[in-house]
């Protein structure tokens, strides 16, 4: 029996043995040299551009095909309208029983579709790009469609995905032992020195495994040492962004596991800031460690994220106070993802991160913008709180997204009491006569709110 | 290969809703889209804390009567069926249904059924009468702790003067219909989208 297998065997191994080696040299060479010199050869982008030509392709026949039926394309609610407001002005001061129609309308309308709910769960697309994924109620999806559908899942799980993991495996390592090895260099310049070029080779190794596509703009405004950086959130995928086109000083808690690895790692190499969970809650601790790195200028810049959590990339939502107190230069940076080459949101309360990472790397690609805002600083009589508010509003507008003042916690928590009764009291007002229109409460969400206490940095 | 959240709507659900509020094809699926997010339980069925997690509807000092309106007497849940029938009071009037045969029945959104919808949110133990406690009840819940009670007592006292006209000292939904304004009924939300 076994001498039948065994010529086999061998032409097995040679075959395997071969694919292997070609494998890992075209890795090497397209992947690896280009990541560590920072060079591209363009490929991804290339590969970009035959993505939306054929995304475009698949919304046309499903289009027509929707017109043969004669239905309309599904189309999701889009960022731009304005909701009416009923206004009972000219009436006179006092209570009319038909004012419960005005709260009863906003009431309805926030049931119907709200600013903040859906901040927390992934951007529903115009058009489908081809994932399961995001197919939500798109119909007249023709064989051909399908077909393609099916030729992009073997392509993605079959080619794509191994290659990312592979990569992925050697960013990370790579990361580990050479900030290692770096770490038992004497602190000085040229420990400086190797500790970027490191740091920037393996999150370029790390970016090439996700497929990234980033386009810097403005890079005149980078972060310099002895700053922060502050940009929105949308997931951990951020800091890889981010950190492959400069280097900056992190921020975070002390994980275990893996995370705990990688977070010593580095911190061997240069000064990153890791906290123990106790020290989080103390905010003056936390301050306090946050201004010292500021004020060494050898140090690298901090990289922070202020809204605390991750936001499906539409708006931008409040920026906690804590990093905008410490009174060094801020550099706002945007980053605004292209969701039809994949969604880059973390839903965290419905995907874990092993989950999530699966889903990043079996997706098309993910395409970003990212802006470098000119540097701020806190100007005369401006407050922390005032501040964050006016770098938050440069980022949305840069990014194109929603400014909201709603507060990303109410992803898990509930609202406090006090808009409520910040409500009452403007409705109050009316029916006593010191105002005349109910144009006050209805101003959107732009309202100026009282200062909640904010506790967390 | 179906689609997430429509893969629960049936065809003949739609058209039965579309028949029963008036809503077109494509406002019911958005609208279904909306109650599968709603609904993080995933039961088919949304419940009180379901709405309250919508942040500008938990500030709306009137929250809570409003989403107990969508809740019938004595439940706890509310499907996609019941949702969308409390939601059809809202939806715009449209001229073409002015002229529809009047044996079909009033639709959700008439101006009758509008203000009905209303006195319910007075009507705290709908027993089809408001009462001077129900209505300071609501007018406390609309202003919070800025009014005292004695100009509470007075507004409530007004305004069942000027609409009671029987006597009973409570207000019925015919008393209630007289008194309402004709033009500013406007609490047709604006559900109309790319539709």
């Amino acid at each position: 029996m076994e001498s039948y297998l065994f010529p086999f065997d061998s032409l097995i191994c040679m075959l395997l043995g071969i694919s292997f080696t070609v494998w890992f040299t075209l890795l090497l060479v397209f992947i690896i040299v280009p990541a560590i010199f920072g060079v591209s050869f363009g490929i991804r982008r290339l590969y970009m551009k035959s993505l939306i030509k054929l995304f475009e392709w698949a919304t046309l026949r499903m289009e027509r095909g929707a017109k043969e039926k004669n239905q309309h394309l599904y189309k999701p609610y889009s960022n731009g309208e304005t909701l009416k407001r009923s206004l009972r002005g000219g009436a006179e001061p006092e209570f009319d029983m038909s004012d419960i129609f005005y709260f009863c309308r906003r009431g309805v309308e926030s049931i119907v579709d709200d600013e903040v709910t859906k901040r927390f769960t992934a951007e529903e697309l115009e058009s489908w790009n081809l994932l399961t994924r995001s197919n939500y109620n798109f119909h007249h999806i023709s064989t051909r469609l399908t077909a393609l559908w099916g030729v992009g899942v073997l392509i993605r799980y079959g080619f794509l995905l191994p290659l990312r993991v592979t990569l992925a495996f050697t960013g990370v390592g790579l990361l580990v032992v050479l900030t290692s090895v770096v770490g038992l260099f004497p602190n000085g310049r040229m420990k400086n020195y190797l500790s970027d070029k490191v740091h920037l080779m393996c999150y370029r190794i790390c970016v090439r495994s996700l497929t990234a596509i980033i386009t810097y703009h403005d890079s005149e405004n980078k972060p310099k040492n002895g700053g922060i950086c502050v940009a929105n959130h949308t997931s951990p995928i951020d800091v890889i962004i981010l950190a492959s086109d400069g280097c900056y000083a992190m921020v975070g808690q002390v994980h275990g596991g893996l995370m705990g690895v990688i977070q010593r790692a580095m911190v061997k190499a240069c000064p990153h800031i890791w906290f123990e969970r106790s020290e989080v809650k103390d905010r003056h601790l936390v301050a306090k460690r946050l201004s010292d790195h500021v004020a060494d200028t050898s140090k690298l810049p901090i990289l922070i994220f202020p809204e605390g959590t991750c936001i499906n990339n539409t708006s931008v939502m409040m920026f906690k106070k804590g990093s905008f107190e410490i009174g060094s230069t801020v550099y706002p940076v945007a980053i605004k993802y292209d969701p039809r080459f994949g969604e880059a949101f973390w839903n965290s309360s419905k995907f874990g991160m092993v989950n999530y990472l699966l889903h990043m790397m079996s997706s098309w690609a993910i395409v970003c913008s990212v802006w470098y805002l000119p540097p701020m600083s806190r100007m005369e009589g401006e407050d922390a709180v005032q501040f964050a508010n006016r770098v938050k509003a440069a980022i949305a507008r840069k990014g194109g997204l929603a400014d909201l003042l709603w507060d990303g916690g109410l992803k898990r928590g509930k609202v406090k009491e006090v808009f409520k009764e910040e409500q009452q009291k403007l409705y109050s007002k009316v029916l006593v006569g010191s105002t005349w229109t109910l144009s006050g409460c209805s101003a959107a969400l732009n309202w100026p709110l009282p200062e909640p206490a904010q506790t967390e940095l | 290969m179906g689609s997430r959240a429509s893969s629960l709507l049936r065809e003949e659900d739609i058209e039965e809703i579309k028949k029963q509020t008036g809503f077109s094809h494509s406002q019911i699926t958005r609208l279904y889209s909306r109650f599968h997010s709603l609904d993080k339980g995933e039961n088919g069925a949304l419940s009180r804390e379901d709405f309250q997690r919508i942040p500008e509807l938990a500030i709306n000092p009137l929250g809570d009567r409003i989403i107990n309106a969508f809740f019938p007497e004595g439940e706890d849940q509310v499907n996609f069926r019941g949702f969308m029938r409390t939601l059809a009071h809202f939806r715009p009037v449209e001229d073409n249904e002015k002229n529809k045969d009047p044996t079909s029945g009033e639709p959700l959104n008439s101006r009758t059924n509008k203000l009905f919808f209303a006195f319910q949110l007075y009507d705290l133990d709908r027993d089809d009468k408001i009462s001077r406690d129900e209505l300071l009840q609501v007018l406390r819940m609309m202003v919070g702790v800025n009014i005292s009670d004695e100009q509470l007592g007075s507004i409530a006292d007004r305004t069942i003067q000027e609409a009671d006209t029987n006597g009973d000292m409570c207000i019925s939904f015919s008393e209630f219909t007289k008194v309402m304004p004709g033009k500013a009924i406007d609490i047709t939300a604006d559900l109309q989208n790319g539709a």
